[in-house]
Parts: structure tokens; C-alpha cells; sequence
């Protein structure tokens, strides 16, 4: 009981030292890395000044807001806001014509949504006058996170994690885990599973991956609603507080957020041996997506299942959805130049230090033609 | 006339011609001062029913192309599929989870409420009354954020033991069933956490009326041979009564509508899970619902599902308030 009760005040403790880290690490550390861009960005980037507002997914926040510092520092008189209230509000502020471009965790959707009369997509082109198109910017991994004293190295598979999170396995100690953990002692230990009860991408991606490499064991349509078992939690940081604050506890989250609360995070075997969360594992998915999109339009199509070795397959890939003709041209320019220093190579590589993984060269290549075409 | 604050009883004595001195008798002086009050007064009140209305105007008119599609009984089923087709979705397990975790804090708050009050405004020294009462008061404008912070990550690591023993002793009842839910996210820590935020409510209001009980009143009591007790049994509280009832009315209103801490302190179900009885589930209130979900209202269909969820809590809340006025009303008249 004792214990019990210490080992919670230091969770406690360690959340709120974690809140004042993240929050010390927004104060200071931009500043450093925002005149480091600075000299670099401002030698080769080209500047526009304005005001440039965008809105959606909060799963690129943390990526975009480094993005906006460091192009702000390098380019005076340039104004971006983002107000990351989700990927949804973001599309509808974008087709309302109340924002000048949107993020977004699934591309601008081709079908009518349930109950809805018009198109997406359509109603995009509409909104701009011109396409639309679906930049790829921001690739953020999705980590199986848990909380287990004493397995610092834990493997699963599509099937387990599966059967983990639709509740048929439900012991640490389960024979399955076991199996494909060798000589790992896992405890004989309730497992707690914690998913996000609010709607989000990183559910949708999750269960996308879960239906695709481990079909036979997730037979509930990918969602961005949770249809598995468990307890719901509010956002990434409810999740993994949940968790960091319960031994045997599991759950998915973005990357940044498992890595800041120090939780394991799980290897993924696809069936072409573990693939330990990194970088470049990431960048080798993203590589394997094919381009559904046409011309500039780069929406990607995520391959969950591949089976390529050293693959990290469990990621969401996040849109800015833009004009290709702005209609105002200064803002336009704006955004291209925003855009293009969001998609350097410099920055990408930077994101990984705050949890996300940078593009694949080829993607990049791609994500600049496209806004070297934007008008 | 008749306030939250309760009514005091020189309010009700009849006038010299029969009618109530209080009740304006529709004289004017005509002048322009009195015009433009009587004017800006009406148009203030107005103004308040007409906002009211329209906002159940709007909940009414975009819930109702989803209710029309809907396949299940929206008031028993709990099921809550609005993505795609077949629309499925009903409030039973919301309406349930809202209405157990405010009267487990009404349960709490009331009690504790009116005996702060009490104490305040009959037992405590003026020294300790002012602070104690602004003090008291001083829970109201922490910020719900900050409750439900406090309640998970606090509190909540606290709720371990309250709920083995609850368990153990009382398991048999349906209403206190282990549901394998963490202790800090459970509709019964949510429950206590929203009795200390209706708590000032409740507390505020019930000094005020227990405050305006008629000295003489008091003083007949204690010429009689009463004790204090007896006297604030006897004189204080049959008169504060109707205010007390106003004030858990008010607190009750607050915690139904409650969305932050709730949203955070409570873990939600997924849609699969088994209905239970139990305060020790997790699940979600309407106002919780809507909030984990507002960022994603993509379709028509799918806001106009939790268009009318909302609605309910908004009739819900109505009914409260009016309920509340009726007993009032009826106090009123009893104790005249």
C-alpha cells in the first residue's frame, strides 16, 4: 500500500516535472533552434510577409508551431497562426474560406460523408476556385506504449497487439506474448488497455494498421472512433498519463507523447523480424506508400501491412491542404515560401528531436515540385 | 418577488386594501426616467426568453434530420454509431452516467452545504464568519480545469481504498460492482469531485436565505425554552427551506452541465462494452460526450446526432429549473 501510494506521487510528480519540461522546452529551446534556422533558412529561403492563418489537425501542432518559429525568425514580417482544433474543423474553416490552408490527418475525402450532400474535394476546388491539393508534410509514428516494470524490450505482432486491444488477451503472462518474446519475464499482470476517447487520427491510424497487417484478429472497420475494449482517455496526453500512471497499462499514442512520459514502447513485427521506432524505420513506410493522388495531388496511400524489413509500419501521415491558385497572390506566396521551408530537409531532420519522423528524400522531392507549382 | 434568496416573510403580509404592499400597483409618474426603465426592463427579459428559445430552436433543427434517420429508440438504446449507415444512436447510458454523477454530488453537497451555512450564520464567532464565508466562496472561481486536474491526479489516487471497501462490503448491489475501472476515473470520483464545485453554490445561497430569518422569529424560539438546535430546527430552517431547494437546484443544474473536469476525470467506455449499474464504471455524460467529440464534426448526420444528445441535457436541465420553481411555489404557500 505503501509503495503503491509512493509510486503515485511520483507519477504525479514526474507528470507535472514532464508539463514543466514541455513547457520550458517551448520557451527556450525554440529560441535557440529559431536563430540557429534563422541563418541557414534565411541564406536560402526566399521571405514573404504577411498574415497567413491555417487550422486543423493537432497532430502536426508541435510540428508546425516549429516550423512557423523558425520561418518567423528567419522572415520578418510574416504572420502564421495554426489552430490545431482538428482535422475536421480544420477542412470545414478551409472550404468556409475562412482559413488559408488546412492540416490534416486523412486527405480531403472523394465520397460524400454520411448525411452530407456534397464532396469534400469538390467542394474544395470550389472554395479556391482551382484544385486542392493534399500536400503530405509531417509523417508522426504511432507508438504501442506501455507501462511494465522490469521489460524494457517488448515485441508484438499485428495478431497480438490485436488481440491485446480488442480484449481476448488480457494477462501479460498470456502464452501469445510469451511466444514471441523469448527469455523476456513478463509478470503475471492484468493488462489495462487506455485508448483516446476523443475522435481522432491517431485511433483511425492505429485501427488502419490493426485491420490491415492483423485482419483475422480486427475485424472492426478502421475508425476514428474506438471500437475495441479498454478505458477512453482525453487526447494524446490523457492516454499517456493513463498509462504512466498504471503498471500493466497499454495503450497507442504519437511518438513525442510515449517518449516524453518515458514509457516503453514496443517493437512491431510484421512478419520480416522486430522493428525498433526510429526515424529512418518510419521513412522506409512512408517510402512504401503509394501516390493516390494525381499531378501535383500527393495523396498517399500508407502500405500498413508491408512486410519490408526495417519498416516501422504504425504511423498516420499529416496534410496541408492547399490552394494550387491562391486567389490572393501576396498570400500565396506566402504560403509557398512557408511551405517550402517546412519541407526542407533542415527542418524534417529537426522534427525528429520533438517526435516526429522527417519525409523520405523522394517524398520531399515530390512535396517541393508541388509547391514549386502553387500559384 | 420571490428570489433565489427566498422570501421574507414581511413580503407576504397583505396590505391595508387587501392587495400585497410590494406588488406595484401600475402607478406612474409618467416621466420619461420611468418609461425608459419600465421600457429597457421589459426588453432585458425579453431579450433573455428569446435567447433561450432560439437556442432550442437550433438544437431542435439540427437534431432533427438526424433523430429522422435515426434506426434505434434514441431514449432507450445506448449504442452510438454516427459515422456511417445504419445511424444508430441513443442517450440511455449517457443520460444515466449524467444524472448518477450529479446526484452522488448533490448527495454530498446539499448535506455539507447547508451545514456550512448553518454554521457560518448561527454557531460561528463574526470573526470567523466573514472569512469563512469568503473563503467558501472563493472555490467557485477555481477554474473547472483546474478540478478535473486535481480530481484525476490527486484525489482520485485517494479513491483506491473507498472503493475496495464499497466493493467488498456492498458489492452486491448492482450500484457498487467492481467494473475493472482505475479508481481516479470513475463515475464516483467524478461524483465527489463535482459535489466541492457545486459546493460554493450551494453554500452562498443557503447562508443568504438562513441569514434573513426574522430575529423575532429566533428569538420567540429561544423565549420558548428552545436550544440553539432546537431553535434553528424550529425557526431557521423551516424558513430557509425554499432557498435551500433553489440552491441545490442551481448546484444541480451546474454539475448536470458540467464538461471539463468530467471529460477529463472520467474514463469513457468503448461502444462495446456491457451496460452496468455500477458508479465504479467509467462512461460519459452528455456534456463530455460533446466535447471529446466537437473537433470532429464532419457531417451533418453526426452533429445533428450530438445536436440532439445536447438537446436532452438542455430539457433535462429545464426540468430541473422547473421543477425546482414548483416546489418553491408550494413552500410559499405552505409556510404562509
Amino acid at each position: 500500500m505503501n509503495i503503491q501510494s509512493r509510486r503515485r506521487l511520483a507519477s504525479v510528480t514526474g507528470a507535472a516535472l514532464v508539463g514543466t519540461l514541455a513547457l520550458s522546452g517551448c520557451g527556450s529551446d525554440n529560441n535557440t533552434s529559431a536563430t540557429g534556422a534563422a541563418t541557414s533558412a534565411a541564406a536560402k529561403a526566399d521571405c514573404a510577409t504577411g498574415t497567413l492563418n491555417g487550422e486543423g489537425s493537432s497532430a502536426q501542432k508541435n510540428a508546425i508551431e516549429q516550423a512557423i518559429t523558425d520561418y518567423q525568425a528567419a522572415c520578418a514580417g510574416a504572420t502564421i497562426n495554426y489552430n490545431p482544433t482538428g482535422s475536421g474543423a480544420g477542412i470545414k474553416q478551409f472550404i468556409a474560406g475562412q482559413v488559408d490552408f488546412a492540416g490534416s490527418d486523412s486527405s480531403l475525402s472523394t465520397k460524400p460523408k454520411a448525411g452530407a450532400t456534397s464532396i469534400e474535394q469538390a467542394d474544395a476546388d470550389k472554395a479556391c476556385g482551382s484544385p486542392a491539393w493534399n500536400l503530405p508534410m509531417v509523417t508522426g509514428p504511432i507508438a504501442v506504449a506501455y507501462n511494465l516494470a522490469g521489460v524494457d524490450k517488448l515485441i508484438l505482432t499485428p495478431a497480438v497487439t490485436a488481440k491485446i486491444f480488442n480484449g481476448l488477451i488480457t494477462k501479460w503472462n498470456d502464452p501469445a506474448i510469451a511466444a514471441i518474446n523469448p527469455g523476456v519475464k513478463l509478470p503475471d499482470q492484468a493488462i489495462k488497455v487506455f485508448f483516446r476517447s476523443d475522435e481522432s487520427g491517431t485511433t483511425d491510424n492505429f485501427t488502419k494498421y490493426l485491420s490491415a497487417a492483423g485482419p483475422t484478429d480486427w475485424t472492426a472497420a478502421p475508425a476514428k472512433k474506438w471500437t475495441g475494449k479498454g478505458e477512453g482517455k482525453e487526447k494524446s496526453a490523457g492516454v499517456a498519463n493513463a498509462v504512466k500512471s498504471t503498471p500493466g497499462g497499454i495503450t497507442y499514442a504519437e511518438w513525442s507523447y510515449a517518449k516524453d512520459n518515458k514509457l516503453g514502447i514496443a517493437q512491431i513485427d510484421n512478419g520480416s523480424g522486430p522493428v525498433e521506432l526510429t526515424g529512418a524505420a518510419v521513412g522506409k513506410a512512408v517510402s512504401a506508400a503509394k501516390q493516390t493522388g494525381t499531378g501535383n495531388d500527393l495523396k498517399l496511400k500508407l502500405d500498413y501491412a508491408t512486410k519490408e524489413a526495417g519498416a516501422y509500419p504504425i504511423l498516420l501521415v499529416t496534410y496541408e491542404i492547399v490552394c494550387s491558385k491562391g486567389k490572393d497572390p501576396a498570400k500565396a506566396k506566402l504560403l509557398s515560401t512557408f511551405l517550402k521551408s517546412f519541407a526542407a530537409a533542415g527542418m524534417q531532420t529537426k522534427l525528429q528531436d520533438i517526435g516526429y519522423a522527417p519525409l523520405p528524400a523522394e517524398i520531399q522531392a515530390k512535396v517541393n515540385t508541388a509547391i514549386g507549382a502553387m500559384s | 418577488m420571490t428570489s433565489i434568496t427566498g422570501v421574507s416573510s414581511v413580503d407576504e403580509l397583505p396590505g391595508p386594501e387587501g392587495h400585497g404592499p410590494l406588488q406595484g400597483d401600475r402607478a406612474s409618474t409618467g416621466q420619461l426616467g420611468d418609461r425608459l426603465f419600465s421600457g429597457t426592463a421589459r426588453g432585458a427579459s425579453l431579450l433573455v426568453i428569446a435567447i433561450v428559445t432560439l437556442v432550442g430552436v437550433f438544437l431542435l433543427s439540427q437534431a432533427i434530420p438526424a433523430l429522422a434517420k435515426n434506426k434505434v429508440n434514441f431514449l432507450t438504446s445506448s449504442q452510438w454509431n454516427v459515422d456511417g449507415t445504419p445511424l444508430q444512436f441513443g442517450i440511455a447510458n449517457l443520460l444515466w452516467v449524467t444524472v448518477i454523477s450529479s446526484l452522488i454530488a448533490m448527495v454530498v453537497a446539499v448535506p455539507l452545504g447547508v451545514a456550512v451555512a448553518l454554521f457560518i450564520t448561527q454557531y460561528a464567532p463574526r470573526w470567523l464568519s466573514r472569512p469563512a464565508a469568503s473563503l467558501v466562496d472563493l472555490l467557485a472561481a477555481v477554474p473547472s480545469i483546474v478540478y478535473g486536474l486535481w480530481g484525476l491526479q490527486v484525489m482520485g489516487t485517494h479513491m483506491d481504498g473507498i472503493q475496495s471497501f464499497l466493493v467488498k462490503v456492498l458489492g452486491w448491489i448492482p450500484l457498487f460492482k467492481d467494473a475493472g475501472i482505475g479508481a481516479a476515473s470513475t463515475i464516483l470520483t467524478v461524483g465527489v469531485v463535482l459535489s466541492i464545485m457545486v459546493l460554493p453554490i450551494v453554500t452562498a445561497l443557503s447562508r443568504e436565505v438562513f441569514a434573513q430569518t426574522p430575529t423575532t422569529n429566533k428569538e420567540a424560539a429561544l423565549a420558548l425554552g428552545a436550544t440553539r438546535w432546537e431553535m434553528i430546527r424550529t425557526a431557521v430552517l423551516p424558513f430557509g427551506k425554499p432557498g435551500v431547494i433553489s440552491a441545490s437546484m442551481l448546484g444541480l443544474g451546474r454539475a448536470l452541465g458540467e464538461t471539463v473536469a468530467v471529460t477529463v476525470i472520467l474514463s469513457a467506455l468503448a461502444g462495446s462494452a456491457p451496460w452496468s449499474w455500477s458508479v465504479f464504471n467509467g462512461g460519459e455524460t452528455f456534456a463530455s460526450k460533446i466535447a471529446n467529440n466537437a473537433a470532429e464534426f464532419d457531417s451533418p448526420q453526426k452533429a445533428g446526432a450530438f445536436m440532439a444528445a445536447g438537446l436532452v441535457l438542455f430539457g433535462l436541465t429545464f426540468l430541473v429549473n422547473a421543477v425546482a420553481r414548483v416546489v418553491i411555489e408550494r413552500r410559499k404557500a405552505f409556510t404562509e
